[in-house]
């Protein structure tokens, strides 16, 4: 790893375990040692806020496991006994439905941020990838999850989703039925839903790991798009400077949560899911929680249901070639222009989608949701041929430059901080 | 930016607009009238419910609506519980007891017994069945309804509601003054101007001068679709002023917090360039 400990210390204790396990050496080098670079933006925060939403969300959900029964009959008044009758009950379920939307909040910028600044390249395609991976499967527990508490959109929406299986050929029908363990979507499928739901956290924990480790090779990228050259000039420790950062972002962030958690808990949610589940009934519109809503609009978009799904899931497996898509040799998109207008227009093109997701596919919407699908895979097949004709503006030389272009200040300061730095 | 990315990108954003905008029509087709915003006393951020307003309520719930509607997931104790109606003890437990709740005795036979405060509301119907064969249509259980109800705002208004200073939550109180307070046309009862297709299995309820209240308030249709609105928004939030006031703290706290972290982190950079 990158990091370059030069872990020393007197302490036999310490140096008794040192011999065994060279963990305090590890995390120093990990935690302490490692380089950052120094012009790092606060969007360079979203990953580890990312973490803290993950730990948030294990956590109250083990605490809502622990009144929570997945059983048809007695799910929904479960729930609503955590809310009346639990002590903290409401704060802790509450916590838990606006983390999930938190998480995807967090994470799409995150992979914004990778976009915008070209993050997704050499060396960081392995990164990369695994961080659709993570995307995957917390998409796969977000969606389980909203099953849990058996209201009208758990039920309708678990339906919906688990029949479009069905689409595929020949096996379609066999594997819905497989995923149901029935003829439809029931109490077999509740509790493999919720024995699922409470799994698939820990193992994103554990790419989580891998996703850390992918990151700690490399290095960070950073807003100028340029490697770093000279550890003293280019970087600052991990510690103190990105963890009173990290800190402070994560206090920002907190007081985001809060107001949704005290003030507003149900706005991200649907009324729908405070009826109980009637397979009887059919809701008169079926709509995803929002974070899916890009992909709904994407599925319903295409006029055949098994090409709707495989757009739907190709719109997040093409993320995963893009390090091989962008030709470009320039990372960052402040230095090219082109692709800047580009990369707005996606963003546009995503919250267009998202827009049309919650709409019912009739009329002008379906049209629109066509028009914006087209544009949605346009912008990867424009990114290979953008690398050839667009004219990038010069790069900085360093992040010690990009820095000092920035400041106006002088070599001789910024040598001088680094040579003081904490540490 | 420079100027001609800024034009493309304009370019671009109107183009969506437009793509957007020529779908809307769609909607107005199909466009439910929407519910007039009440002003509600649990509403914002410093909200809190109106104890003689959810006592009104209480009333005109148990006087009219209960003859159709059970309230399955409250309990008569939580009438008494703080951040309710606060009746005291002793009226919960005579209100227990004008309910009979189903019981199986010492030799096993189901009977019925008086009602205790740790008692919930009894069902009116013993099922769903029961209920459409006597009322042609299921009347909904009423304990969340006032969460299980909503109506679309449409753009960019539902972007407002999460917002701090224009917060609004509560579309189902006012779903449910709309539809108490909907019945327009005289010559058919179950005319809805708000219900979705307008053609409602619940027939006119509330009519003026239907509950005797003691408190001089009016005894209108409005008043009491407003008081047992704001009754049934507390059945399905009864913790709403417990979370309202944790928030504060809670914001109080982190902002304080913030603050100290962000002038930490100033002075730990403030000899890196950066
Ligand atoms: C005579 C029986 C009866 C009485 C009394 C009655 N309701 Fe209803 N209510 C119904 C029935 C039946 C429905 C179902 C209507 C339908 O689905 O078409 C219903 C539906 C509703 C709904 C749901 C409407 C929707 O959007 O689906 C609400 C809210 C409601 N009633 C509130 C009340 C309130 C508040 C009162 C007391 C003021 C009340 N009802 C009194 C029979 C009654
Ligand atoms: C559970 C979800 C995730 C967690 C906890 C997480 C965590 C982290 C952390 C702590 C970092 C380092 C801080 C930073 O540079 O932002 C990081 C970096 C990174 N993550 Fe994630 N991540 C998650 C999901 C994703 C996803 C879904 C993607 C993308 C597709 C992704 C792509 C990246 C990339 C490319 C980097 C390196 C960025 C750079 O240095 O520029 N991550 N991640």
């Amino acid at each position: 790893m990158s990091g370059t400990s030069n872990f020393q210390s007197n302490s036999k204790v310490v140096n008794w375990i040192e011999h065994r396990l060279p963990i305090l050496s590890f995390l120093d080098s990990q935690l302490h040692q490692y380089p950052t670079p120094r012009n790092l933006n606060y969007f360079w925060n979203f990953g580890s806020l990312a973490g803290i939403v993950l730990v948030i969300m294990i956590v109250s959900g083990i605490t809502l496991a622990m009144h929570y029964a997945a059983n048809t009959e007695i799910a929904f008044t479960s729930v609503e006994r955590i809310m009346r009758d639990v002590n903290a009950g409401w704060l802790i379920r509450y916590i838990h439905m606006n983390g999930a939307s938190m998480f995807f909040i967090v994470v799409y910028i995150h992979i914004f941020r990778g976009l915008y600044f070209g993050s997704y390249k050499a060396p960081r395609e392995i990164l990369w990838m695994i961080g659709i991976f993570i995307l995957l499967a917390m998409m796969a527990t977000a969606f389980m999850g909203y099953v849990l508490p058996w209201g009208q959109m758990s039920f309708w929406g678990a339906t919906v989703i688990t029949n479009l299986f069905s689409a595929i050929p020949l096996v379609g029908e066999s594997i819905t039925t497989w995923l149901w363990g029935g003829f439809s979507v029931d109490n077999p499928t509740l509790n493999r839903f919720f024995s699922l739901h409470y799994l698939l956290p820990f193992m994103i924990a554990g790419v989580v790991v891998l996703h850390v480790w992918a990151l700690h090779v490399v290095g960070q990228n950073n807003p100028a798009g340029v490697e770093v050259k000279d550890v003293k000039r280019d970087t600052v420790p991990f510690t103190p400077y990105a963890t009173i950062k990290d800190g402070s972002a994560m206090i920002f962030f907190l007081i985001f949560f809060a107001w949704f958690i005290f003030f507003v808990p149900n706005y991200l949610g649907h009324a729908d899911n405070y009826i109980d589940a009637n397979p009887l009934v059919t809701p008169a519109h079926i709509v995803p929680e929002w974070y899916f809503l890009p992909f709904y609009a994407i599925l319903r978009a295409i006029p055949s249901k098994l090409g709707g799904v495989i757009a739907m899931f190709g719109s997040i497996a093409i993320l995963a070639f893009l390090p091989w898509l962008d030709t470009s040799k320039v990372r960052s998109a402040s230095f090219r222009p082109v692709y800047k207008v580009l990369f707005w227009a996606f963003v546009l093109v995503c919250i267009g989608l998202g827009y049309l997701g919650a709409k019912p596919a009739e009329g002008g919407y379906v049209t629109a949701s066509r028009l914006l699908t087209f544009f949605y895979f346009a912008f990867f097949a424009i990114l290979p041929f953008l690398g050839w004709f667009e004219k990038t503006k010069p790069v900085p030389a360093s992040i010690a430059d990009a820095v000092l272009a920035k400041n106006g200040g002088s070599a001789a300061a910024m040598a001088g901080a680094a040579a003081h730095s904490k540490s | 930016m420079n100027v001609k990315s800024k034009i493309s990108l304009s370019i671009v954003s109107v183009a969506l607009a437009a793509a957007i905008g020529f779908a809307a029509p769609a909607q107005a087709a199909g466009d439910q009238k929407k519910p007039p915003r009440q002003s509600w006393s649990f509403a914002g951020a410093f909200g809190h419910y109106d104890r003689a307003q959810i006592q009104r309520g209480f009333q005109v719930y148990r006087e009219v609506c209960q003859a159709c509607h059970s309230l399955k997931r409250v309990a008569f104790r939580n009438l008494h519980e703080k951040g309710g109606p606060e009746f005291t003890e002793g009226q919960v437990k005579a209100l227990a007891e004008q309910y009979e709740i189903p019981d199986i005795n010492d030799s096993g036979e189901a009977v019925k017994r008086k009602g205790k405060p740790s008692d919930k509301f009894p069902l009116i119907y013993a099922n769903d069945e029961a209920a459409k064969a006597a009322q042609g249509s299921i009347p909904p259980d009423l304990s969340v309804i006032a969460k299980a109800r909503s109506y679309e705002r449409g753009f960019p208004l539902f972007l407002l509601d999460a917002v701090p200073g224009f917060s609004y939550q509560e579309h189902g109180a006012d779903y449910i003054v709309a539809l108490l307070t909907g019945y327009t046309k005289a010559d058919d009862p179950n005319w809805n101007e708000y219900f979705p297709g307008h053609k409602i299995g619940m027939a006119k309820p509330l009519n003026n001068d239907q509950v005797e209240y003691t408190d001089g308030s009016p005894k209108t249709v409005e008043q009491y679709a407003k008081d047992v609105a704001a009754f049934l928004m507390w059945a399905a939030e009864p913790k709403l002023e417990e979370r309202k006031k944790t928030g504060f703290n809670a914001m109080v706290f982190l902002f304080i917090f913030a603050g100290l972290m962000f002038f930490t982190k100033k002075k730990v950079w403030a000899d890196q360039p950066h």
